[in-house]
């Protein structure tokens, strides 16, 4: 949450250069700010915190705020990319099942050759990004919604995921990879536990923070951002001014399928070996996740940081309630109560901001 | 000792399987290993329709032990799945409408699937439920169950947690309103008195390490974490280090990984319904029923576990595990 902050007071001053720029309302700053996408999410994440630091005691330790930003950074990391891709205007359904061909591709590829962990993480990137970028290419070049040629890979991979894992290595789980050479500094990088002193924290959240920060600086602060918010908002008058939508939307996709391939990476590094069946129903939390964070279905708005506090609240109503100790047969409608108390706070502020001159 | 009726049925079956299955290859299945009961040449048809989610290693195992099964008795077996009662129930109609010589379901949710084994039943196609419908499969006529009883295996980890590390336990389940794995956590309390039940996302594996994580924080008093699945209880291990906690952890099923644990002690033992056994009675009791009139259990359950593996006996256990066959 600390990027948040950081990045607010600069936002407003980002002006995107490249756009048509509207004739510019002069607005207070406190109207600038709450116009921000990520503001009501905030406001959420806030609240949420609030109420279980209220109704949960153990909540409030040091080691429970390790678990959920844990639990709220393995969203968060492929939500950064899809938030990106939805700002972008398009929509990414496999990216839950290809964290698990990434984990897995790295496991089988290193273990049936004997090779070295990180020989399998390298492959495993390149496939990964191949994913991602047949997913552009065939979005962009057929024509046809990236809904349903995503859905369309959400299920290939699914099948491959299976099928290949039993055809290679005669069980329907990738072998177990923590014998190999490398699997030690493998592990150092994408699954260690992070020793900052007065708390204990997952090397992921770590990462997580790092990805923030850079889908925050080129949304904001580079041309592609510019290209990014206008293939999104208008596909056609960008086309127009000279902005290579398709070359954007080819790198978001393969942005996805790069945070994708990290997740998996911890996937396989935290657990040593992985079952071919995960990872199907997570591309949906992480579109929960950018669009509580603010970025809209429809494409054009939306920020990164949005996305991280999408993940947050999510990881936060997820353990908080097993914090709280609820009666675990409503544990879904909590979770479901919580997450559109949060989108309504949301949709408050925007209104409000909207409303302010 | 060839009757009317077993050459009619021989008739029956050979025509069936020439017609509905002409495309089928037949080079998958190995030789009759001379058993006396059938005679050679002759080619049975069995479907198994499971409500398996794809890509667990648990299912893998039934599988396995039902293709070992089908290639001793040179059988071919149609296999398919769905975790939606409602599509399996339609499978099961579409292994009915294709005529073959025996079908072997599992019934997670009987109201949903009984009916639709019952017409194969009626259809004279012997039918026989296996890992889940021990207590209803009479009900819908069917032959013959080989399974675990869900709640007698949780007792039975109950029975040992309390003996061995009384205190408080939580059982995971993996997937919420399950029936089977609630019975399961159900039959652990009622041995295990003070155990609670946690629900988390079984797909989503570093949600299981973070969810038990949470829970052993909040309540630093467990004593025992009781996992119904094997890939469950090696995140629930990371969890119990993570939070410094001193709980330990006892699962169903096995995998390799789960037994190089119990061997090192760092799970305490796992209850094994021996799911490989459950694929192979399955289809062998069809063969049995279909070649000498069989029939296995005398009309109660044949019980496949509950099967405790810990330290005194992994080490014969252990190499099986290697051969994803236990």
């Amino acid at each position: 949450m600390s990027s948040s902050v950081a990045t607010q007071p600069s936002a407003p001053s980002a002006p995107p250069p490249g756009s048509a720029g509207p004739a510019r309302v002069q607005k207070s700053l406190l109207s600038r700010v709450l116009a921000r996408p990520e503001v009501g999410a905030l406001a959420a994440a806030v609240a949420i915190f609030a109420f279980f630091y209220a109704v949960a005691p153990t909540f409030r330790t040091l080691p429970a705020a390790s678990t959920y930003l844990y639990a709220s950074s393995t969203i968060g990391i492929v939500a950064v990319g899809v938030a990106l891709l939805m700002i972008g205007g398009e929509f990414d359904l496999s990216s839950g099942v290809a964290v698990t061909t990434a984990a897995l591709t790295a496991a089988m590829f290193c273990y049936q050759l004997s090779l070295n962990v990180w020989v399998g993480v390298i492959v495993s990137l390149v496939v990964a990004l191949a994913i991602g970028f047949l997913n552009g290419y065939l979005v962009v070049r057929t024509g046809i919604p990236s809904f349903l040629v995503t859905l369309s890979t959400f299920f290939v991979l699914q099948g491959i995921n299976l099928g290949v894992t039993k055809l290679i290595t005669g069980a329907v789980a990738s072998p177990n990879v923590s014998r190999l050479d490398g699997f030690s500094s493998a592990r150092a990088v994408f699954a260690s536990d992070v020793d900052l002193g007065i708390i204990t924290l997952k090397i992921t959240v770590l990462w997580w923070v790092l990805f923030v920060a850079i889908g925050t600086w080129v949304l904001l602060r580079t041309r592609v951002g510019n290209w990014i918010f206008a293939s999104g908002g208008n596909e056609a008058s960008a086309r127009a001014v000279g902005v290579p939508v398709k070359k954007v939307k080819i790198g978001l996709f393969m942005a996805v399928g790069f945070l994708a391939w990290f997740l998996g990476m911890h996937l396989l590094m935290n657990f040593s070996s992985v079952q071919a069946g995960i990872g199907v129903g997570n591309e949906f939390v992480y579109i929960i996740a950018a669009v509580v964070g603010g970025a809209l279905l429809t494409g054009g708005y939306g920020s990164a940081v949005g996305s991280a506090l999408g993940a947050v609240i999510f990881g936060m109503t997820t353990q908080g309630i097993v914090f709280a100790g609820w009666d675990p047969n409503w544990f879904r409608t909590f979770l479901g109560v919580m997450l559109l108390l949060a989108v309504l706070v949301n949709l408050y502020i925007k209104n409000y901001a909207a409303q302010r001159k | 000792m060839r009757t009317t009726r077993r050459s009619l049925q021989v008739v029956v079956a050979v025509t069936a399987a020439a017609t509905a299955l002409a495309a089928c290859s037949s080079g998958g299945g190995a030789q009759d290993e001379g058993s006396e009961g059938a005679a050679a040449g002759e080619e049975y048809t069995i479907a198994m329709i499971t409500h398996e989610a794809p890509g667990d290693t648990f299912w893998d195992k039934i599988r396995n032990g039902a293709e070992a099964a089908a290639a001793n008795h040179n059988i071919t077996l149609n296999y398919s799945q769905d975790p939606d009662a409602g599509n399996q129930a339609t499978l099961i109609q579409n292994q009915v409408s294709s005529e073959v010589d025996g079908l072997a379901v599992t019934m997670p949710n009987p109201d949903a699937i009984g009916p639709a084994a019952q017409a194969a039943v009626e259809a004279g196609i012997p039918t026989v439920a296996f890992n889940a419908g021990g207590d209803a499969y009479l009900d819908y006529g069917l032959l013959m169950y080989f399974g675990s009883n869900e709640d007698l295996a949780g007792q039975a980890v109950g029975a040992k947690i309390s003996q061995d590390n009384p205190g408080k336990t939580v059982c995971v389940i993996q997937e919420q309103g399950q029936v089977q794995l609630e019975t399961r956590c159900a039959g652990v309390a009622k041995t295990s008195p003070g155990t609670e039940v946690l629900y988390v996302n079984g797909r989503d594996l570093p949600s299981v390490q973070q969810t038990i994580g949470a829970k052993l924080q909040q309540d630093p008093s467990v004593a025992n974490v009781v996992a119904l699945g094997a890939d469950i209880a090696l995140a629930a291990q990371q969890s119990i280090a993570d939070a410094g906690s001193q709980a330990q952890v006892a699962t169903f099923d096995l995998n390799a990984d789960v037994a190089q644990q119990i061997a090192d002690g760092g799970i305490a033992f796992s209850v094994d319904q021996q799911p490989y056994v459950q694929g192979y009675m399955a289809v062998t009791s069809l063969w049995l029923n279909l070649t000498n009139g069989n029939d296995i259990g005398g009309g109660g359950p044949v019980l496949t576990g509950p099967s405790i593996v810990d330290s005194s006996n992994i080490d014969a256990i252990q190499p099986y595990t290697e051969n994803n066959t236990r």
